[in-house]
């Protein structure tokens, strides 16, 4: 199992562990519903080095970047960043994540998931016909989420950079709390605001940069946050998890994310998806809430009101924040209008839900 | 570790306390700490004579969902009423306040077979 160099900062601080993508991680501290509530209400950090960052360097990487993405990077300028996915060749998803353009033309940053980092690589080096330089530096990036209402005002105390008014999606690159060449981009998986920090994990920066920011929040009460309260937010926004909400067989389009599918350029499966576009998609991601008690989970099987198959969840909890529970999960197109009534197979019954807008509310 | 000695214990992370026929069960302090915040316990079994071993309801977590199995043979005649609106009781007291059913076993005798405090804290390590 590997390690962050903030494992031992967690297990100190009493963290429950588990293995996640090969990582030993903190799934949580003093339990979800008040991390939940840190991070929606206040400020909170999460340890999210074990994802995955490849820098593409030259003049041909803005060209493979288009080529193995379905946003249009050729939008992004010096210090902006978007949300993007790698399709495979059948229209799935290889992988959804952050394309970071450091210097237009020249630099960019892929942010990745964990558990696809090897995957991802070899994608990408599979498409690289012209020879991109890439270096995989996810092995030495920290990467420290700090999310939240308070959460850039108890940063903006750690830096003369101006991290108050960072527009979303865009990032700077500083010293911050004393270490050099920190990225700051406000960006997030939450829903709360904030930002996420990234640093070359050398000498004592990891612990540095922690203890500087839990020091700066301490007045405040800024709190650690595991992976199941990382899990609770972002399904109250209704953002996407890998693996579970999409995969290598869900196409971006049915996923909800055909806005950050452009069809101005080319790219894997592009006709696939376009076609898909064009014809209409059989299944669509929804998100719903339960009206029978229930909690409903990945792979529960969703009805409609005969007791006929009409779709599978994808993700579900009891939202910390609403008091109810709600899921995520593709029903057959004619399914997909809010508040439409389905149901939901919970165990052996079959429980009312509806479907709902996201972000819930 | 803080199992009270004077209950006993599954290896499933039950705990029983026993009166006469009447057993009171719940779910051990390892076992509420491994599942988490709990938003709903489920039993609908209330009323039916079940054997030891038998899954008699469920509890829900924010994160994940576990069966609750029967300690000993016998009714389940009671679900903690207060768990409906605060099944966070569960969490904050499992020993007290958030106990699940009360049953009346069919052989008062089966409960001490279960495990002592000492025998459930060499199961939970």
């Amino acid at each position: 199992m590997k390690h962050t160099p903030f494992t031992q900062k967690h297990i100190s601080l009493g963290a429950k562990m588990v293995e996640f993508a090969g990582y030993n991680m903190p799934i949580s501290y003093s339990g979800i519903n008040e991390e939940h509530a840190a991070v929606r209400r206040n400020a909170g950090v999460f340890d999210v080095s074990h994802m995955g960052e490849f820098i593409l360097k030259g003049e041909n990487a803005l060209e493979l970047i288009q080529r193995v993405t379905s946003n249009d990077a050729s939008k992004l300028i010096a210090g902006h960043a978007q949300y993007s996915c790698l399709p495979n060749e059948k229209g799935g998803i290889v992988d959804d994540l952050l394309v970071y353009c450091i210097e237009e033309n020249k630099v960019y940053m892929l942010v990745v998931n964990a558990s696809n980092i090897e995957k991802d690589w070899n994608w990408i080096s599979r498409h690289n016909s012209k020879k991109v330089e890439m270096h995989n530096i996810s092995d030495k990036t920290c990467l420290l989420a700090v999310q939240g209402p308070n959460a850039t005002r108890i940063l903006q105390q750690l830096t003369d950079i101006d991290i108050l008014n960072l527009k979303y999606y865009t990032f700077v690159k500083g010293k911050f709390a004393g270490i050099d060449n920190v990225l700051i981009s406000a960006t997030g998986y939450t829903g709360a605001g904030g930002v996420e920090i990234y640093f070359e994990n050398a000498g004592d920066a990891a612990d540095k940069i922690w203890d500087a920011i839990f020091k700066a929040g301490e007045a405040e009460g800024i709190k650690p946050i595991g992976l199941a309260a990382r899990d609770t937010l972002r399904l109250e926004m209704g953002y996407c998890l890998y693996g579970n909400d999409i995969d290598d067989v869900t196409s971006p389009l049915e996923a909800g994310l055909g806005w950050i599918t452009k069809f101005n350029k080319e790219f894997t499966a592009r006709e696939i998806l376009e076609n898909q576009k064009k014809e209409g998609i059989q299944k669509k991601l929804v998100g719903f809430e339960m009206i029978d008690r229930g909690i409903p989970r990945h792979g529960y099987e969703i009805k409609d009101q005969m007791g006929a198959a009409i779709g599978v969840v994808t993700s579900g909890t009891q939202s910390p924040t609403l008091g109810k529970a709600i899921g995520m999960g593709y029903v057959r197109t004619a399914y997909a209008a809010i508040d439409t009534p389905i149901f939901i197979k919970v165990r052996d019954k079959l429980l009312q839900a509806k479907v709902a807008k996201i972000p819930f509310s | 570790m803080n199992n009270p000695e004077n209950l006993r214990y599954t290896k499933d992370h039950e705990w029983v306390s026993i009166q006469d026929k009447t057993a009171t069960i719940g779910i051990t302090d390892f076992a509420q700490r491994e599942l988490g915040d709990i938003v709903y316990v489920e039993v609908e079994t209330i009323g039916k004579s079940l054997a030891a071993g038998a899954v008699f309801g469920t509890v829900e977590a924010v994160k994940t969902v576990s069966d609750l199995f029967l300690p000993v043979s016998g009714t389940i005649t009671e679900l903690n009423p207060d768990l409906a609106n605060t099944p966070e009781l569960v969490n904050t007291d499992p020993y007290g306040r958030g106990w699940m059913i009360r049953m009346t076993v069919d052989n008062p005798a089966d409960v001490s077979n279960l495990l002592d405090a000492k025998g459930y804290e060499s199961v939970t390590g």
